[in-house]
């Protein structure tokens, strides 16, 4: 499974590929009369080295598609798809190490260990897989990153936009195929949000990351290449290239829509 | 408020029953000690009321001291027509016991445990006190004529022995061997108590015991009809030549069963003892429950405050908890002190106090006093998080990093090391100075010790945990790292945990310093002053015939054999019962090399006394003072003739030589002979032949040098283990600490863990870290409690070091041992949080609530 991630990530350079499909996925929550469908059939090729992000309303599903296309939860439904490697299929063992080895996260808050500084907490997946990072690569995240010498800080003693960048440091420094985010700037002012997602971009266009973010701010969807849009567990229509303006119209037509 | 926190507290059942968990433990040992005492009190008061007649007509027996040997004085049987005729008196009948008389079972081996007497006894028709008939007959008939005997039902049974079959019995008195053919067996109301009973015709019991002499062991006396004791006791008092005094039954019953009472008092004190223990570590687990679901509850105590409550009404409501916690415990812990109390009476079984013919006696006194020990254990140790709780602002009901703050080290350091420096102080005087009741000071030196380096574990204990972490990481990375990190997080709280383990950890490795330099010290001793070849002694602990010592000196090989007694005496110097020691001075020789100050131990006469140095210092007394001795009612005068110096075997304050011993009414039997070998011999030959000598009088045994260092090494091992497995309990209420610590701490760090494992962290790498983090825990408490627990035991070899513990020996297997075992128990107790962690679902850390 391994050699087929490498395999994958090397072709990417090549031609642009997907990174990740997800295929007629289905979520549902509960059983009998009190289930709950999350997703209903949703279907997403995210392309390689794209910063894509997944918007919609409260309850859209936007969040249980991250949660499903990052092997974090389990699928009704459906098939998850990361490179070669099928999610839906893997024992928590091996999906565990799909995480840790070809995933990277960003989550809104609680990113962070508060025991350990923010250098081992950026090394931490690679530390847990016993792996070295390559150094030349970490002191490159480390310069983008920008955190110059409160690395050795714990993140009790960081802001909050430190602490978000010293996520995003994490997720980058094992150079997954895809990193998640799920509203990386939702607990940030907009100086700290835009540092944030400006380093994402950035790592983006530099590195060839490929990067999948959830957001309700039109702001932060503008940063991305690519805006799809979920509502009521369906993919409803995506913007390329979005603009806020774009991204906000898109919003309240799709607003219309389901309240008409 | 109070049906939150009862809602509060059935959310939270299982966290609360291990808490409760330990004050069922600690409540059921102070349940069970008092149940068993009770239990045993009652025993003796019923068995001793069967063994007084109306009035005991017996030799004067000044203060019965059960260090000495029964007495030998009699009375004369003449008296017993005389006091028949006492105005008031019914019938008279004497009585001849004799109390190391044993029946050997048709396999050869003795009937009877350590402790209990063998009793052989002549057969009266004369009632015990108040009319009763303890004894009846089940089968057969009372003896009537020599070679008859009847024997209680339990030994007849034991010893597989059927009405009309030949017994055989060995005895103390001049005839070692007995055989006599079983006419009846006898059941004895409410049980022997282990004992074993042979009865004989009067006129044999005295061929036997009394070495045919019309003289009685005592004389009961029954009252008639409308006499009370009291009257019959003066009349018959009245009546008695000089020597003799007569005693009521109700008061000579009572003298004896408290006798018995104070000697198993040990039993009660040993059990609460441990009781205290497993209620001081208990008290720990219970301060960390609280302050870990207070900590928790922050926010949902500060919602309280913010609606309204008080301070006082938020602590009474934590408090309110404790005391549930501490009732239910107390009674579940009641309930299992009599469980408890039916094991030690089973254990006493077994080693021959059988206790089985009386029920269990449960007092008020025993009830009021556990509840009211568990609940105010619960209390006291809930207050201070109930008090912190009372604390949290009600603002905290807003914020979202609501966490009490943990306040500074200072204050608990500065009490801390105050209660160390007042254990030590207390500890060392205990121990070295003269002070009265010593082991109180010494159990107050230690509590406050342990207390006191309890509360400053957190900072003693940094540099150990530095170490574990610092081997984690290099050998477990991330995990390592985080599982040390963990640990240091809330030092207090992993230092309350690691210290209850550190309690028990300390007194088994203090026990273990103690057990290791008794034994060592006893090698030391058997190496350096046994002489003899061989030791022949008792397998009941009870003096046997001197007959034995005149067989052996006839089996070929043999050059010397010397007799040995062991007894109590009072002396007009000293007006306690000190050791005294009779031997015979032309055998001194066998029993080693015993140092002289002045004199010779040979030169002793019937009417002269070598006394210790000590004796003779502290009682102004030299070669040519003249002292007497008082034993039982018992005095004469002596010359000392010697001083004699420290030896392990001649240990007592006073030396007589056989026969100034017997001239006190001392015992006339042997407590132990030693006995050396011709040179030339082969030491296996003679010690077959002795074996031989002695095959039919399975109430002793022979043993070589090796064989009785070695019993005496089992005896020091057989108290230890007893004391591993007691203080076994104390562990296992450590384990539970550790997992309740660890299972709350799995439910704080929800959101972390989930995190954790987002990132790819694997289950078993996140049992791991928990794991390393309980092993952290664990390694702490013993390595403080085995720091602690040499220190103890090393002081309290010092201050025994007169006493015969004069080697110290630190058994650093044994230790290292226990540190092992303790890691073992980190990882046990990492288990059960591990296997809830990694259940934990990934998506309650990631999403936001």
């Amino acid at each position: 499974m391994t050699t087929d991630l490498a395999q994958e990530r090397r072709d990417t350079t090549a031609t642009p590929k997907v990174a990740a499909r997800v295929t007629d996925l289905v979520k549902t929550y509960g059983s009998g009369d009190t289930a709950v469908t999350a997703l209903k059939g949703v279907s997403l090729d995210i392309a390689a080295g794209e910063f894509t992000a997944i918007m919609g309303p409260s309850g859209s599903g936007k969040s249980t598609l991250m949660h499903c296309a990052a092997g974090l939860d389990s699928v009704t439904q459906g098939s998850v798809r990361l490179g070669d490697t099928e999610l839906t299929t893997l024992k928590e063992k091996d999906l565990t190490k799909v995480r840790r080895d070809h995933i990277g996260f960003v989550f809104q808050s609680f990113n962070l260990i508060p025991t350990l500084n923010a250098a081992e907490n950026i090394l931490l997946p690679l530390s847990i897989a016993g792996r070295k990072p390559d150094p030349q690569w970490y002191d490159h995240v480390i310069a983008t990153v920008g955190l110059g010498d409160r690395l050795g800080h714990r993140p009790g003693e960081l802001s909050g936009g430190q602490q978000q960048r010293v996520a995003c440091a994490r997720a980058l420094v094992s150079r997954p195929e895809i990193i998640f985010a799920d509203e990386p700037t939702g607990n940030l002012d907009s100086t700290s949000g835009a540092e944030v997602l400006g380093f994402l971009r950035r790592s983006v266009d530099d590195f060839g990351q490929t990067i999948v973010m959830v957001t309700h701010d039109p702001g932060a969807a503008s940063w991305t290449d690519r805006v799809v849009f979920l509502a009521d567990g369906r993919i409803v229509t995506e913007l390329r290239e979005p603009t806020p303006e774009r991204i906000l119209e898109t919003m309240k037509s799709l607003d219309a829509k389901v309240q008409g | 408020m109070l049906r939150a926190s009862w809602k509060s507290l059935m959310a939270r059942k299982l966290r609360l029953f291990m808490s409760a968990f330990a004050i069922i433990l600690g409540v059921a040992f102070v349940a069970g000690s008092f149940v068993f005492t009770d239990t045993l009190g009652r025993s003796f008061d019923s068995i001793m009321n069967s063994t007084v007649g109306d009035v005991v007509v017996r030799p004067v027996s000044g203060e019965v001291d059960l260090e000495s040997q029964p007495s030998s004085a009699t009375v004369p049987g003449s008296l017993v027509k005389e006091l028949a005729s006492t105005p008031g008196a019914a019938r008279a009948d004497g009585n001849i016991t004799n109390f190391g008389t044993f029946v050997v079972g048709k396999n050869g081996k003795l009937i009877g445990g350590f402790g209990p007497p063998g009793i052989g006894a002549n057969y009266t028709e004369g009632p015990a006190a108040k009319g009763l008939q303890p004894l009846s007959i089940d089968v057969g008939r009372w003896p009537t004529a020599a070679g008859e005997v009847v024997l209680d039902e339990k030994t007849a049974d034991k010893a597989g022995y059927l009405v009309g079959e030949k017994v055989n019995l060995v005895s103390s008195g001049t005839q070692p061997r007995i055989t006599a053919r079983l006419v009846g067996i006898a059941t004895m109301e409410g049980g022997t108590a282990g004992a074993s009973l042979a009865i004989f015709d009067t006129a044999e019991a005295r061929t036997l015991f009394m070495d045919g002499k019309d003289v009685y062991t005592d004389i009961w006396v029954t009252a008639a009809d409308g006499t009370s004791q009291q009257e019959l006791r003066d009349a018959v008092a009245a009546r008695l030549p000089a020597g003799v005094e007569a005693v009521t039954g109700d008061s000579a019953a009572k003298a004896a069963a408290s006798d018995i009472q104070e000697a198993l008092g040990f039993i009660t004190t040993f059990l609460l003892i441990f009781a205290g223990v497993a209620l001081v570590v208990g008290s720990f687990l219970i301060v960390n429950t609280f302050s870990i679901l207070v900590a928790q509850r922050s926010r949902e105590l500060a919602l309280f405050r913010a609606l309204g409550s008080t301070r006082r009404q938020v602590a009474r409501s934590v408090l309110f908890e404790a005391s549930v916690i501490g009732l239910v415990g107390s009674v579940i812990g009641l309930g299992l002190g009599v469980v408890i109390a039916i094991g030690i009476r089973t254990l006493f079984g077994q080693f021959g106090l059988d206790l089985s013919g009386q029920s269990l006696i449960i007092s008020p006194r025993t009830v009021i006093v556990s509840l009211v020990v568990g609940l105010v254990v619960t209390l006291v140790a809930a207050y201070l998080p109930a008090r912190k709780a009372g604390k949290v602002p009600p603002v905290a009901a807003m914020r979202d990093d609501a966490v009490l703050a943990e306040s500074g080290m200072r204050g608990r350091t500065i009490v801390g090391t105050g209660l160390t420096v007042a254990g030590v102080g207390l500890l060392g005087a205990g121990l070295f100075a003269d002070v009265p009741k010593p082991t109180y000071w010494v159990g107050g030196g230690i509590l406050g010790i342990v207390l006191g380096v309890a509360l400053i574990s957190p900072i003693v204990g940094r540099p150990v945990i530095a170490a574990i972490g610092w081997l984690y990481r290099r050998t477990f990375g991330a995990v390592g790292l985080m599982a040390q990190q963990n640990a240091q997080r809330n030092p207090r709280r992993t230092g309350a945990t690691a210290s209850a383990l550190m309690i028990g950890v300390t007194l088994v490795s203090m026990m273990a310093v103690f057990g290791a330099s008794a034994k060592a010290s006893i090698d030391k001793a058997v190496e350096k002053e046994f002489v003899a070849d061989y030791v022949v002694s008792s397998v009941v602990g009870t003096p046997f015939s001197t007959e034995v010592t005149k067989e052996l000196a006839a089996v070929p090989g043999v050059k010397e054999v010397a007799a040995f007694r062991w007894d109590a005496v009072k002396s007009s110097a000293k007006g306690e019962n000190r050791g005294v020691i009779g031997i015979d001075p032309s055998h001194v020789g066998v029993l080693g090399p015993t140092p002289m100050v002045t004199g010779r131990l040979a030169d002793l006469t019937a009417t002269s006394v070598s006394i210790s140095q000590e004796r003779a210092t502290t009682d102004r007394l030299e070669v040519g003072s003249r002292i007497d001795l008082t034993r039982g009612g018992t005095t004469k005068p002596f010359t000392v003739a010697a001083i004699h110096g420290e030896s392990a075997l001649l240990s007592a304050d006073y030396l007589l030589s056989l026969p100034a011993l017997e001239s006190l009414d001392g015992p006339k039997t042997d407590s132990f002979v030693f006995v050396s070998r011709e040179p030339g011999t082969v030491p296996a030959q003679v010690g077959r032949d002795l074996d031989k000598a002695l095959a039919d009088l399975p109430v002793v045994t022979v043993k070589d040098q090796g064989e009785f260092a070695d019993e005496q090494r089992a005896q020091v091992n057989q108290m230890l283990y007893l004391i591993y497995a007691l203080l076994g309990l104390a562990v296992i209420i450590a384990i539970l600490g550790i997992i309740n610590t660890l299972a709350l701490s799995v439910i704080e760090r929800t959101r972390e863990i989930g995190l954790l494992r987002a990132v790819g962290l694997s289950r078993r790498q996140l049992k791991r870290m928990l794991r390393l983090e309980s092993i952290v825990i664990a390694l702490l408490g013993a390595t403080l409690g085995i720091g602690l627990g040499v220190a103890f035991g090393v002081a309290l070899q010092r201050s025994l070091a007169d006493d015969g513990i004069d080697v110290l020996a630190v058994p650093w297997p044994q230790l290292v041992l226990f540190v092992a075992l303790s890691g073992l128990v980190g990882i046990l107790a990492a288990w059960w949080p591990g296997w809830r962690a990694s259940k934990l679902d990934i998506l309650r850390a990631v999403t936001t609530e």
